[in-house]
């Protein structure tokens, strides 16, 4: 076969590759919401699940999912944003630094299932905590910490160099310059790196069921005092999310309306991940333009 | 002494300033190698609980085939066997498709159409993987099914649902990896008349060979660790693999189904923590894969 | 290091603001800098000039101590009767002493108002009619004012590139410097706004001593009092401008200044 003909062959399987990724996606996406919209109802969204029955919603999950989300975000993020610092400002080229790299790297590439389990063995067992909202939240924070780490560092690196000098040439302290003009710079970048991760935190599952539990409490809605077992906002009551319940439903369940159930809650899931996947790009940009006085888009 | 000999001789405040931000950052690192260290230590001390507690033998582990771990049989090789097969069936359908995306990304497509891709590519990354293991459960697992017989569940099933999660993984880093060759080396091969795709082929594609293979393991690394879409799909049943359409297990779904059905410290509990042992050195193992090519292709 | 045997080191007579003794700067082994021994006269302009990498740029970045972590000095910089580098010197101090301007404009991305104030407050001012003194004060010097006025909380990177440089300077000017340090600050400008930073400086000298790096001949002609010339990381010659420039005790000066270099 001739050069000339091959070129074009391979030029129209790779654009078939390309026409087949694309409707992979469309044909996710679409199927996730024509089995799971229809069913879609106010009485879905804001009623308790069954176990049994037919006609549960998905309320007490949508609330801790987003519960869990939130408080592992608040832990993450200033442990992320120490160790980004360090890594884009402070880290000499030595053997801690590359060791400290490696460790980070290791983190991020073990299962979640294995970090679960980690989470499960210590808090649950050892600890005593059981299946709670805490336990989950930890859990998810070892499993954010690498990513997030990371995006905080790119950040940092991506503010030119001449800011750090600006400051320190007009006296200013190193941590003071980087916290005071160069964090203000990454902040939009950091911001997108802390939603981008929200979206993976909400969706996980296989660190959650050994740590938050696959079952909820009964809980009261009215009841905002913390401390009591039927609050919402108990940290120490077992928890099942949204993305647990996809699972559960689907491999333990007997529910009659398993699959409208699953279609249901995985819909919500895709609609909440869609949100952030493309919230992140536009609040980088809005916070960019409000920290920054800038008219123009970056 | 005058006035400014004064100032400059006084105590900064930025001195203390910063020594505290520095110790900020200290208190988190130590967070975090605290954090991997205990994870080694208990995931190692678990799982070696097995052969050093229950005195069960680690050849039987690694090469026995019944799995009934209450009446110490503990071969776990059906698992090891369909963990690796997956996830090498897995990477082998997924890396042609991949680079031919990344081809068309890097030398094919204009800017915007570069753009549109990586938001396909991000979004199919977002997708949650309990999405993935229902969208098996109620599309794939019955295609399968229709087109080879029996219950649908199996490698295939667990092949296919893989392929889909690791793809824009292997896309985007093989991606970067054409894209970091420089357009000269392009250039060249064209005005040595070479059609676009030799020019691709034979030269883009063997200098971006160490990016691609690493992209290749961080999809397999992905992969092999997947516990729940593939638990949905697998069967769940501890037998060696006969065929594409069999239900088998792996090492991570007969984690997810199985860890909450044992009580800890019992050989059944402890068989399980040894399969997450597994599951962790494998993945140290892939890190260090990645580092040998990264390091090789550095030198070349 | 080639050691250069011909030199010339004028003594001055005015007041001195700072003065290197025996100064030698090295990056790991490497010496980039040695035995610089000068006086700058107070209130005068004077220009470091020499072929890219003789050292000048690591000299002057040694002044504020902005060398350090990155390099290893020896020697003595006399400021106030002080060496610069000795522990005890709180050198945040020092640099509020010592101001310095960049080669690429950088001014913070924050508003032209806070570009200048953002240190100040840092610093304990605190009271807002102070602040936005010191900010119309700082513009006005740097003749940036009249353009900036109505817009003071715009971005200062949507400044022009010459505008920038003047912001910069302002903003270093804020501080209340005793000395003020120039990298090479119009080498990315236009002929123009070079010309506007070049006057500002005349200006400024009245109240700043001026030490600025540059490349362009011409510029150290007709901005400077005094002129260094650095070669092979040594100090050449030291002199009135107007003297190096038209007769120059040392061949290699007069060699460099006439363009027969090389």
């Amino acid at each position: 076969m001739n050069p000339k003909k091959t070129s074009r062959i391979a030029k129209h399987v790779i654009y078939g590759s390309v026409g087949l990724l694309v409707i992979l996606l469309l044909f996710l996406i679409g199927y996730i919401l024509i089995t799971g919209l229809p069913g879609m109802s106010w009485h879905f969204l804001t009623s308790v699940s069954q176990s049994f029955e037919a006609g549960g919603g998905i309320r007490d999950q949508i609330f801790n999912s987003v519960y869990i989300l939130l408080l592992t975000t608040l832990i993450s993020f200033p442990i992320a944003l120490g160790v980004g610092i360090y890594l884009a400002e402070y880290a000499k080229d030595n053997w801690f630094t590359s060791l400290l790299r490696t460790i980070i790297e290791l983190l991020s590439s073990l299962p979640s299932i294995v970090v679960g389990l980690f989470g499960y063995l210590l808090f649950v067992i050892k600890f005593q905590i059981g299946f709670s909202i805490i336990s989950g939240a930890i859990t998810l924070t070892f499993f954010n910490l690498p990513l997030l780490t990371r995006s905080i560092e790119d950040a940092f690196r991506a503010v030119p160099l001449d800011q750090r000098q600006a400051g320190v040439a007009l006296g200013i302290s190193k941590w003071k310059t980087i916290m005071g003009i160069v964090f203000p710079c990454a902040l939009p970048k950091i911001l997108t790196g802390v939603i981008l991760s929200a979206g993976r935190i909400f969706g996980e599952a296989a660190a959650l069921i050994f740590t938050a539990g696959q079952s909820n409490s009964v809980i009261n809605y009215a009841n905002w005092n913390p401390f009591s077992p039927t609050s919402p906002l108990n940290i120490f009551r077992p928890a099942e999310t949204l993305a647990v319940h996809i699972w559960k439903v689907n491999t333990e369940s007997i529910l009659p309306d398993a699959h409208q159930v699953s279609s249901g809650s995985a819909a919500v899931l895709i609609i909440v991940i869609l949100i952030f996947n493309f919230g992140a790009r536009r609040l980088g940009n809005v916070v960019y333009r409000k920290l920054t006085a800038t008219d123009k888009e970056r | 002494m005058d006035d400014i000999k004064q100032k400059l001789l006084s105590k900064s405040k930025q001195t203390t300033e910063d020594r505290r931000g520095k110790i900020l950052c200290y208190a988190c690192l130590s967070l975090i190698i605290v954090l991997i260290v205990s994870i080694l230590y208990f995931i190692i001390n678990r799982g070696t609980a097995t052969f050093t507690q229950n005195y069960l033998s680690l050849t039987q582990f690694l090469t026995g085939k019944q799995w009934n771990p209450g009446h110490h049989q503990i071969g776990a090789l059906p698992m090891i066997v369909t963990s690796f097969l997956v996830t090498i069936l897995a990477a082998i359908l997924a890396t042609p498709f991949a680079i031919g995306v990344a081809i068309f990304m890097t030398e094919y497509a204009p800017r915007k159409g570069t753009k549109a891709l990586r938001a396909v590519i991000e979004l199919l990354v977002g997708i949650p993987s309990v999405v993935y293991g229902y969208i098996g459960l109620m599309v794939v697992v019955p295609l399968v099914r229709k087109l080879i017989g029996g219950t649908g569940f199996g490698i295939l099933a667990g092949t296919l649902v893989l392929f889909v999660m690791i793809l824009p993984t292997v896309i985007s880093l093989t991606a970067d990896s054409l894209k970091a060759i420089p357009v000269s080396y392009r250039q060249a091969a064209l005005a040595l008349g070479a059609t676009k795709w030799q020019a691709i082929y034979k030269i883009v594609l063997r200098a971006a060979l160490p990016g691609i293979l690493t992209a290749i393991i961080f999809g397999m690394t992905r992969a092999f660790g997947e516990a729940l879409a593939v638990q949905m799909v697998i069967g769940n049943a501890v037998l060696m693999p006969e065929g594409l359409g069999t239900p088998t297990a792996t090492l991570t779904s007969q984690l997810t189904s199985q860890m909450g059905n044992t009580v800890l410290g019992t050989v059944s509990n402890n068989a399980l923590w040894s399969l997450a042992l597994v599951l962790l050195l494998m993945s140290l193992v892939f890190n260090l894969l990645i580092r040998v090519i990264t390091r090789e292709g550095v030198i070349k | 290091m080639m050691e250069i045997t011909e030199k010339y080191i004028k003594k001055i007579e005015t007041p001195v603001a700072l003065k290197t003794q025996d100064l030698a700067v090295y990056y790991g082994d490497k010496k980039a800098f040695a035995e610089g021994t000068i006086e700058f006269p107070q209130h005068q302009i004077t220009a470091l000039i020499g072929p890219s990498g003789c050292g000048k740029s690591t000299f002057l970045r040694s002044l504020n101590r902005m060398n350090d972590g990155i390099a290893r000095v020896e020697g003595q910089i006399l400021y106030h009767g002080l060496d610069i580098n000795n522990d005890q010197i709180n050198i945040y101090e020092l640099r509020k002493h010592i101001g310095m301007v960049f080669q690429h404009p950088n001014p913070f991305y924050k508003s032209i108002r806070e570009n200048i104030t953002y240190a100040l407050k840092y610093h304990g001012v605190k009271d807002q009619s102070v602040l936005d003194q010191k900010v119309k004060e700082s513009l006005q010097a740097v003749a940036l004012w009249d353009e900036v006025k109505d817009s003071l909380d715009k971005n200062g990177k949507q400044l022009s590139g010459g505008q920038q440089q003047r912001l910069c300077i302002a903003r270093a000017i804020a501080m209340e410097p005793d000395i003020l340090l120039l990298d090479e600050p119009t080498s990315g400008l236009d002929p123009v706004s070079t010309r506007k930073v070049e006057d500002t400086l005349q200006e400024l000298k009245q109240k700043y001593t001026i030490i600025i790096v540059t490349h362009n001949m011409q510029q150290a002609s007709r901005s400077s009092d005094y002129t260094v010339f650095f070669n092979l990381g040594q100090i050449v010659e030291f002199d009135e401008t107007s003297q190096i420039f038209t007769a120059p005790h040392v061949q290699m000066t007069e060699d460099y200044v006439s363009g027969n270099f090389g």
